[in-house]
C-alpha cells in the first residue's frame, strides 16, 4: 500500500511540473515580446510594463523565471492583478465559494449517478434503462450553457423555486441550482459508467457464486455487484473534481456566482494573463491533489493494487 | 469401498431411499437473437442421498446448464421449458425466488469451475466464508470461519482468512470455494468441473479431499466433468450427455467396460490414458501390426535440435530500484531426434513454455546454447534469424487466440509465404490449397473467417499455417489441451500422419501425460525450471525414476481404471 | 482408500452403489452422432466488420443517428439548398429580434439576420472543427497510445506522464491559457480552434488505444506472426492495430460530438471563433444578451447543435454495442 502510494506520488510530481511548465512556457516564452503578451491587445503603460518585468523576472533566463514562479506558488505569493490586489487574497475570497459549489455538484452526480446507474444496469434492456440512457445522451449533447439558461429560466424565473442569481455570500440553498447545472453532464457520465460496470459485474462468476451461497438478492447486489462497480466510478469522480472547478466558469457566469470561474473569466476578458496563469495553476494543484485522493480511495476499494 | 453390499439378487426395492434430486424429462431453452434455442431436452437424472453422480460431456453438451438449473441459477435468458425438477420430493421447477434462496447454501451447495474468477477479488476470503454462514443462519464467529476453512485443507486458516483471493494460489482458492460450498452442510453439492483449471497433482489432492469430506458428511454430489476417466473414478453413477440429451447412464465401471451408445463408445475409445499407445500414422496403421510398435520406426540418429545447459532469468521488480532475479529455466539440456517427437511435461510454473519460446527464438536465452543442426541460434544475426524462422514453427494452445480474427483463412495461411516472399500470387494460392488439403479442410474454407470455425478447425488452420514454410521442427505448445476429447483425438492423429508424411520433428509442450503417451517418443519432465527426468516414453511411463514423475503419473484421472480387466 | 495391499495395481476410487443402478441407453436413432467438429454452413463468409454491420443496420439507434448525420453533412456541404436568404448580407436592424414571418420561418436575430439562414450556414464550421479535431487526435493520440502500449517499459512510462500533463488541464482551461498567446489572439480561425481542441483532447484517445493494444499485443496470433519472421513494427501494424480499432472508433465518434459542444462553449465564452465566422457557437453567444426578449435566437442554433452532437454520440453508442469484443466472442 505504502509503496503504491509512494509511486503514485512520484508520478504526480512530473505531471504537476510538466503542466505548470507547459502553461508558463506557452504564455511567457513564446516568440514575441513577453510584456506585449501579458498586456494583450490593450497594451500597458511603461510604468506597468516595468513593474511587470520586475514582478515576473522577465529579464532573467527562462529557467530562472520558471523556478521563481514555482517558488511563488509554494510560498503562496502569486503576484498582483492590474489593480494591485494580491492574487492570493482574491483567491482566498472566491475559492471557498467555488469549492463548495464543486463539492455540491460532485455529491449530486455521485449520489444520483450511482443510484440511477445501478438501477438501470440491473434492469438492463427494460423500459427504465432505455429511458435513462436516452436522457443521459441528451444531457451530454446539449451544451451546458443552454441547460443552464433553461434551468435558470424554468426553475428560477417561471417556477420561482430558487433565486435565478446567487448573492454575494453564496449560501448552501442558493448554490443548489448552480450545483445541479454544474454536475449535470458529469452526472450523465457517472450514470453511464456505473451502468456499464454493474452490467459487467452482475454477470461475473463471483456474483453467481455469491448467489449460490444462499445470499439474498439485496446482499448480492450491494456487497458484490455495487462494491466492485465503484472502482471505475471513483476514478472518474476524482478526476472530475478538478474539471468541475475549472468548468465552473460557465455555470458561475450564468448564475452570477462570485467564484474562481468568474474571476478567471474577468481576467480573460481584461487580458490579465498573470492572473489567468495563477488561477489555472491553482486549479492544476487541485486536480493533482484530487488524483492523489482518488489513489487512496482506489487502494481502499481494490485490494489487488495495494500490493502492486 | 462398499463392494460387499452390492448384491442385486436380494435387494429390497422398498428400502431404496427417496431420491434427493430428480430430473424428469427436463428441457431448458435459451432466448437468443434467432429465437428460442433448446439447450437441454428430455434429461432424466436421479441422485440418491449420499451418492455421487457425474455428468460427462463435451463443451456445449448441456451438462453445466443442467446443473445450474438444479440450483436455480440459469442465466437471465434461460428458462426451464418443460419437465420437472424435484428436490427431496419437493417440486422446485417453478419455485419462488424466496424458496430458492432458502435452499441455496444450506440444502444445495455449489463448487464452481474457475477458482480465479469465482471469488470476489475485493473481499477477504474469511469475509466470503462468513457471509455464507451468516446468510444461512449458522454461527459465524472467527473460529467458525477458521474451522470451515481448515476442514477444506487450508493450513493456518485463521491467518489466511484475512487474506484476499489474489494472495492465494489456484489450488488454495479452490479449497476456499470447496469450504464455502460445504460450509452449510448441504445435502447436495454441485461441483462444476471443480478442478479442471488446476494442475493434475493439485487436482488429485483436492478431489481426494472433496471425496473424504462428502463421505464423512454424507453429502450427495453432482459432479460435472468433461473427463470420462475422472467421472468413472469419482462417481457411483455416470450420465453421458451429448448435444443436450442424455445418451447413456449407468454404473461408472459398467459404462467404461461396456459402453452401449455409439457416442459413449467413441468417447471411451478416444479417452487418452496410460493404457493408450503411441498413435501411428495412417501409413503405419495399414502395415502388419504384429511387429512391435516403436521398433520399426525409422531409427533417426542425428539430433535436429540440441539444447545445452539452457538458462533463462527474468528480472522481477522488488522494492524501489531493487530487482531480484527469477530463474524460469535452470540448466536444461535436451535433444530432439530428427523425425521424432520429444515431449516436455510439467505443471504450471515448471518453465516448459519458456523453453518453447526460447527454442522459437522469441526470447533470448540468459545462458547456454540451442543448436539447430549444429548451429547455435542464440548467436544468429537478425538476418540469419529471419531465415532460421522458416525451419521452426509453433502451434499454440488456444484455438480462439492463435488466429487473427481480422484475417480470413487464406490470408492467415498465406502470410508466412508472403513474409518470406515465396512465389507469386498464383503459386501461393496453389500452396494454400495444398496445405488445406493436408490438414483435411475443404478449399472452400479459404474465404472464411476464424469466428466461423470450430475449435478443432481453427487448430487445423494453425497447423496449416505452421507447415506453410516447410519447417523441419514444429513446436506444439499445449496444442490440443483446449480441445474436446474426440476433436483432440482427431488432431493428434493428424499430427502423427503429418509427421510420417513430412518427416517432421515435434517438440510437444504439455501438462497432460496421457496425451504424451499417445504422441511422444521421448519425454522430458520439468519441475520448477529444472529437468528432473528424461527418457524414452515407455521407460518413463513404465519405470519412472523420480518421485515427482511418479506423482504426476499417479494423478492422471482414471489411471487405474483403464488398466486391462485382468488386473482390476 | 487404504484397502489396497500388496503390489497389485489398484482400481482407485470406482465407487459402487448400495443400490442397483439401471443402465440406460438412449435410442441411437433419436440421438444420432453428428460429425465431430464441423461448424461451417453454406452461408457466405462473414468477417467481423460484416457481422458488425449486419448487427448495426437493425438497431434503431443507428438508423436514426445515421440519417441525422447524413442530413447534417449534406446541409454543411450545400447550405444554400435549404434557405433562400443570405445569412449576413441582408441583415436589417429593422427586423431586429423579429418573429417568424413568411420567408423567414424562424424569425430574426438581434442584428436582424435570418435565423434559418444563419443556422444552415453555421453548420459547416461546427462540423469542420469536430471532424478535423477528431482526425487529428486519432492520428496523434492513436499513434502515441499504440506505441506506448505495444512497446511498454520506459517508453510507456514517459508517454503516459506526457498524456497526464495534458490531461491535468481540462479542455476549457487549456483553451483559456492558449488564447492568451499572442499568436492565437491574432489568428483565431477554424484551424486554430482545431489545434487547441486536439492539443488537449488527444490523451483520452491515447489511453483508449493503449489499453486496446495491450489487450491484443500478447495474443497467440501476434506471437505466431513474430515466429513467422514478421518484425515487431510489422506485427504492430498488420495484426495489433487492426484488432485494436473497435474501441478507438467508438470513442472517436463520441468525441466528435463532444468537440462540437466544446467549440460552442469556447465561442460562448468569447474565446472561440472570431465573431465574423458564422457558427452556432457564435450565434448562441450573440443571442445571449437578448435572451429575455428573443429566446428563439438562442434556441434554434442550440437545437441544431444539440441534434448534431446527439446524433454523433448515439452513433458511438450503437457502434459500441455492435463492435463489443465480448459480445462477438463466443
Amino acid at each position: 500500500m505504502g509503496r503504491f502510494l509512494l509511486r503514485r506520488l512520484l508520478q504526480l510530481i512530473p505531471v504537476f511540473l510538466g503542466a505548470t511548465l507547459l502553461i508558463y512556457f506557452l504564455v511567457f516564452s513564446l516568440p514575441g515580446d513577453a510584456t506585449a503578451a501579458i498586456c494583450g491587445e490593450k497594451g500597458c503603460t511603461p510604468a506597468v510594463e516595468a513593474s511587470l518585468r520586475e514582478q515576473y523576472n522577465l529579464d532573467q533566463p527562462f529557467w530562472i523565471q520558471y523556478l521563481l514562479y514555482l517558488k511563488g506558488i509554494f510560498t503562496f505569493d502569486l503576484g498582483t492583478n492590474f489593480a494591485g490586489q494580491p492574487i492570493t487574497d482574491i483567491l482566498a475570497r472566491v475559492f471557498p465559494t467555488t469549492a463548495r459549489l464543486a463539492l455540491m455538484a460532485l455529491a449530486f452526480e455521485a449520489v444520483f449517478g450511482i443510484a440511477i446507474g445501478l438501477f438501470a444496469g440491473l434492469k438492463k434492456g427494460k423500459f427504465f434503462d432505455s429511458t435513462v440512457l436516452v436522457f443521459s445522451l441528451l444531457v451530454i449533447a446539449v451544451p451546458i450553457f443552454v441547460l443552464g439558461f433553461l434551468m435558470q429560466f424554468v426553475v428560477g424565473v417561471k417556477l420561482e423555486w430558487a433565486n435565478p442569481t446567487v448573492s454575494g455570500d453564496a449560501s448552501f440553498t442558493e448554490l443548489i441550482l448552480p450545483a445541479l447545472v454544474l454536475g449535470l453532464v458529469s452526472f450523465a457520465y457517472v450514470l453511464r459508467l456505473t451502468r456499464t460496470a454493474v452490467i459487467e459485474n452482475a454477470s461475473a462468476d463471483y456474483v453467481r457464486t455469491a448467489t449460490a451461497k444462499g445470499l439474498s438478492r439485496r446482499r448480492v447486489v450491494t456487497v458484490h455487484v455495487l462494491r466492485n462497480s465503484m472502482i471505475p466510478v471513483v476514478t472518474f469522480l476524482g478526476a472530475d473534481l478538478g474539471a468541475l472547478m475549472g468548468g465552473a466558469i460557465v455555470t458561475e457566469g450564468i448564475f452570477n456566482v462570485n467564484g474562481v470561474g468568474n474571476t478567471l473569466y474577468r481576467a480573460v476578458l481584461n487580458g490579465e494573463a498573470p492572473v489567468v496563469v495563477s488561477i489555472v495553476t491553482v486549479l492544476i494543484v487541485v486536480f493533482v491533489l484530487a488524483n492523489l485522493l482518488v489513489d487512496l480511495l482506489y487502494a481502499w476499494l481494490d485490494p489487488r493494487i495495494r500490493y502492486a | 469401498m462398499n463392494g460387499e453390499t452390492m448384491n442385486n439378487e436380494t435387494f429390497d426395492e422398498a428400502s431404496r431411499p427417496r431420491p434427493l434430486l430428480e430430473l424428469r424429462d427436463l428441457a431448458i431453452s435459451f432466448k437468443t437473437g434467432n429465437g428460442e434455442v433448446e439447450a437441454v431436452r428430455q434429461a432424466n437424472l436421479t441422485i440418491l442421498p449420499g451418492e455421487t453422480v457425474a455428468i460427462v460431456g463435451e463443451s456445449g453438451s448441456g451438462k453445466s446448464t443442467t446443473a445450474l438449473a438444479a440450483i436455480g441459477l440459469l442465466p437471465a435468458n434461460g428458462r426451464i421449458a418443460g419437465g420437472t425438477l424435484l428436490f427431496d420430493g419437493e417440486d422446485i421447477t417453478n419455485a419462488s425466488e424466496k424458496r430458492r434462496v432458502e435452499l441455496r447454501g444450506s440444502s444445495i451447495g455449489m463448487v464452481p469451475q474457475d477458482p480465479m474468477s469465482n471469488l470476489n477479488p475485493v473481499w477477504q476470503i474469511g469475509f466470503q466464508v462468513k457471509e455464507t454462514l451468516a446468510a444461512n443462519g449458522l454461527p459465524h464467529q472467527k473460529k467458525d470461519v477458521a474451522k470451515v476453512l481448515s476442514e477444506a485443507g487450508l493450513p493456518r486458516a485463521e491467518e489466511r482468512a484475512n487474506q484476499y483471493p489474489h494472495e492465494f494460489s489456484g489450488g488454495m482458492r479452490q479449497r476456499a470455494l470447496i469450504a464455502i460450498g460445504l460450509s452449510c452442510r448441504p445435502r447436495l453439492l454441485i461441483a462444476d468441473e471443480p478442478t479442471s483449471a488446476l494442475d493434475v497433482t493439485v487436482q488429485r489432492q483436492i478431489l481426494d479431499h472433496l471425496d473424504t469430506m462428502t463421505d464423512d458428511l454424507g453429502t450427495a454430489v453432482l459432479l460435472i466433468t468433461h473427463d470420462l476417466g475422472l467421472a468413472a473414478e469419482r462417481a457411483h453413477k455416470v450420465v453421458v450427455m451429448y448435444k443436450g440429451q442424455v445418451v447413456e447412464a449407468g454404473p461408472a465401471v459398467e459404462l467404461m467396460t461396456n459402453p452401449r451408445h455409439p457416442y459413449t463408445q467413441r468417447l471411451v475409445a478416444s479417452a487418452p490414458s496410460l493404457a493408450s499407445r503411441r498413435i501411428e500414422s495412417a501409413k503405419e496403421r495399414g502395415k502388419e501390426s504384429a511387429e512391435e510398435l516403436t521398433a520399426d520406426r525409422p531409427v533417426a540418429t542425428d539430433n535436429v535440435i540440441e539444447v545445452r545447459d539452457l538458462v533463462k532469468n527474468y528480472k522481477i521488480r522488488g522494492g524501489v530500484g531493487k530487482a531480484t532475479e527469477f530463474r524460469a529455466v535452470d540448466e536444461v539440456s535436451l535433444s530432439i531426434k530428427r523425425g521424432t517427437t520429444t515431449a516436455v511435461v510439467g505443471e504450471s510454473g515448471s518453465g516448459k513454455s519458456t523453453v518453447a519460446r526460447l527454442v522459437l527464438g522469441l526470447e533470448d536465452a540468459s545462458e547456454g546454447s540451442i543448436l539447430f543442426d549444429g548451429v547455435d541460434i542464440t548467436t544468429l544475426s537478425r538476418k540469419e534469424m529471419f531465415k532460421f524462422r522458416r525451419r521452426v514453427q509453433p502451434i499454440f494452445q488456444d484455438p480462439f487466440g492463435s488466429l487473427d480474427p481480422m484475417y480470413n483463412i487464406f490470408r492467415t495461411i498465406e502470410e508466412p509465404l508472403r513474409v518470406h516472399k515465396i512465389g507469386d500470387g498464383k503459386v501461393r494460392e496453389q500452396k494454400v490449397r495444398a496445405l488445406l488439403e493436408q490438414v483435411a479442410l475443404p478449399a472452400s474454407m479459404m474465404q472464411r473467417f476464424p469466428n466461423e470455425l470450430s475449435g478443432g478447425q481453427r487448430q487445423r488452420v494453425a497447423i496449416a499455417r505452421a507447415l506453410a514454410l516447410d519447417p523441419e521442427v514444429v513446436i506444439c505448445d499445449e496444442a490440443v489441451s483446449a480441445l474436446d476429447v474426440l476433436v483432440q483425438a482427431q488432431v493428434l492423429n493428424l499430427l502423427a500422419d503429418l509427421q510420417s508424411e513430412l518427416g517432421l520433428s515435434y517438440l510437444f509442450i504439455t501438462h497432460d501425460l496421457a496425451v504424451v503417451r499417445q504422441i511422444a517418443d521421448h519425454v522430458c519432465v520439468m519441475e520448477k525450471g529444472k529437468l528432473v527426468e528424461t527418457g524414452s516414453t515407455d521407460e518413463v511411463f513404465e519405470n519412472p525414476q523420480t518421485q515427482y514423475t511418479r506423482s504426476l503419473l499417479d494423478a492422471i484421472p482414471g489411471a487405474g481404471l483403464m488398466l486391462p480387466p485382468e488386473v482390476a | 482408500m487404504p484397502e489396497n495391499t500388496q503390489n497389485r495395481p489398484t482400481v482407485r476410487g470406482a465407487k459402487i452403489s448400495k443400490y442397483p443402478i439401471e443402465h440406460f441407453v438412449a435410442d441411437p436413432d433419436e440421438t444420432p452422432l453428428q460429425a465431430t467438429d464441423s461448424s461451417v454452413s453454406d452461408a457466405a463468409p462473414v468477417s467481423l466488420w460484416l457481422e458488425a454491420w449486419r448487427n448495426l443496420r437493425t438497431q434503431p439507434l443507428f438508423i436514426i443517428s445515421a440519417i441525422l448525420i447524413v442530413s447534417v453533412v449534406f446541409v454543411a456541404l450545400f447550405p444554400g439548398l435549404f434557405t433562400n436568404e443570405q445569412p449576413n448580407a441582408n441583415c436589417q436592424l429593422a427586423n431586429s429580434d423579429g418573429g417568424a414571418v413568411p420567408g423567414h420561418p424562424l424569425g430574426f436575430t438581434q442584428q436582424g439576420c435570418d435565423i434559418l439562414a444563419r443556422v444552415m450556414y453555421g453548420t459547416q464550421s461546427s462540423l469542420t472543427i469536430g471532424l478535423f479535431a477528431t482526425i487529428a487526435i486519432v492520428i496523434f493520440g492513436g499513434t502515441i497510445g499504440a506505441i506506448s502500449g505495444f512497446f511498454g517499459g520506459w517508453v510507456d512510462a514517459v508517454l503516459a506522464r506526457l498524456g497526464d500533463i495534458f490531461f491535468a488541464l481540462p479542455l476549457i482551461l487549456g483553451a483559456i491559457v492558449v488564447v492568451q498567446i499572442p499568436f492565437f489572439q491574432e489568428n483565431r480561425n477554424v484551424w486554430t480552434i482545431v489545434l487547441i481542441l486536439s492539443a488537449f483532447g488527444w490523451p483520452q484517445i491515447a489511453r483508449i488505444t493503449r489499453a486496446a493494444v495491450i489487450e491484443v499485443r500478447d495474443a497467440d496470433f501476434v506471437i505466431a506472426a513474430r515466429s513467422l519472421g514478421v518484425s515487431r513494427a510489422g506485427a504492430l501494424i498488420r495484426h495489433v492495430i487492426p484488432n485494436s480499432l473497435a474501441p478507438v472508433i467508438v470513442i472517436a465518434t463520441i468525441t466528435l460530438g463532444i468537440f462540437i459542444v466544446a467549440e460552442s462553449t469556447l465561442s460562448y465564452l468569447g474565446i472561440g471563433l472570431p465573431p465574423d465566422v458564422m457558427s452556432w457557437g457564435n450565434d448562441i453567444f450573440s443571442a445571449k444578451s437578448s435572451l429575455r426578449s428573443n429566446p428563439m435566437a438562442l434556441f434554434w442554433p442550440a437545437l441544431a447543435l444539440s441534434l448534431t452532437v446527439l446524433s454523433f454520440i448515439m452513433l458511438g453508442d450503437a457502434l459500441q454495442d455492435a463492435l463489443d469484443p465480448k459480445a462477438r466472442k463466443r
